[in-house]
């Protein structure tokens, strides 16, 4: 399986990678901001995309948005510090099939996959 | 309003530390800076506030206390790009995590990065600037807080 890791902090992109190399993905690729990501989705086509929020240049909901208007198959997970339910439940509104609070942990983002590779 | 805002962060550093380092991190008692803080320990990062309130974030650590912190996250070899990347990041999920509490409405900017530059905080205008001191091992490290709530906004939720 192909992993898109989506995020301005180059530590939470080494973070995430180190957690799900060797596991089920073979092939990972990073951006580092939503304008970035809706390009190498394009390119990659990855299986599973993690997604942060808070960006530059574009953001990571309006990012999803534009990833799922071409691609409608495309599995998103949102990984971000906001902690407020409006902001997951938007996440869960523009399509991400899951949303995952920071700080993480290995277990925390494998549960998280597991839940929406499950579905 | 300020007591519950200091709660509120210190909810937020001690999550960061319990999820990532297992945990150790002590909150010392929380004092008011001075008009122009001169509070940087080495590394630093700062969030703008907009939305419901209006001010600043700063989280500030030396570069031992990131080094040592570093191979928590799987840094086996810290270096001072990765000691920056991780103060902005703490201040980032330290920020974010603070809107469980404080709603949608408190907007954070992307971090900005004040790396190994003396940090010369300053209170946002009508605001105290708040110093809470977070130790962790023997580190020490800084979360400065200088918000001040926008006039239109809903009342903070009462203290419990």
């Amino acid at each position: 399986m192909k992993l898109l890791i989506v995020d301005d902090s180059l530590i939470m992109r080494r973070a995430i990678e180190r957690c799900l190399s060797g596991n089920r993905f073979t092939e990972i690729r990073v951006a580092n901001n939503g304008r970035a990501a809706v390009e190498e989705f394009a390119r990659f086509q990855p299986d599973v995309v993690t997604m942060d929020i808070t960006m530059p240049e574009m953001d990571g909901l309006t990012a999803v948005e534009r990833i799922l208007r071409n691609n409608p198959k495309a599995i998103i997970l949102i990984v971000s510090a906001l902690a407020d339910k409006s902001t997951a439940v938007e996440a869960i509104k523009r399509g991400a099939a899951g949303f995952l609070l920071k700080p993480i942990t290995i277990e925390s983002i494998q549960e998280a996959l597991d839940d929406i590779l499950s579905d | 309003m300020e007591e519950y805002i200091l709660k509120v962060f210190s909810k937020s550093i001690l999550r960061y530390f319990d999820a990532v380092a297992g945990g150790g991190a002590v909150l010392g008692t929380p004092y008011l800076g001075g008009e122009s803080e001169s509070a940087g320990l080495g590394f630093s990062a700062v969030i703008g506030i907009s939305g419901t309130y209006r001010g600043n974030i700063y989280y500030t650590a030396s570069r031992e206390k990131l080094h040592a912190l570093l191979p928590a996250l799987g840094e086996s070899q810290p270096d001072d790009t990765l000691c920056a990347e991780l103060v902005g990041e703490i201040t980032n999920t330290i920020s974010g995590n603070a809107r469980e509490q404080l709603g949608a409405g408190f907007m954070i900017s992307t971090p900005f990065i004040l790396e190994a530059r003396p940090l010369s905080v300053h209170a946002t205008r009508h605001a105290a600037l708040y110093v809470l001191p977070v130790n962790w091992r023997q580190f020490a490290s800084r979360v400065l807080i200088s918000l001040s709530k926008e006039v239109d906004a809903a009342p903070s939720p009462t203290t419990r």
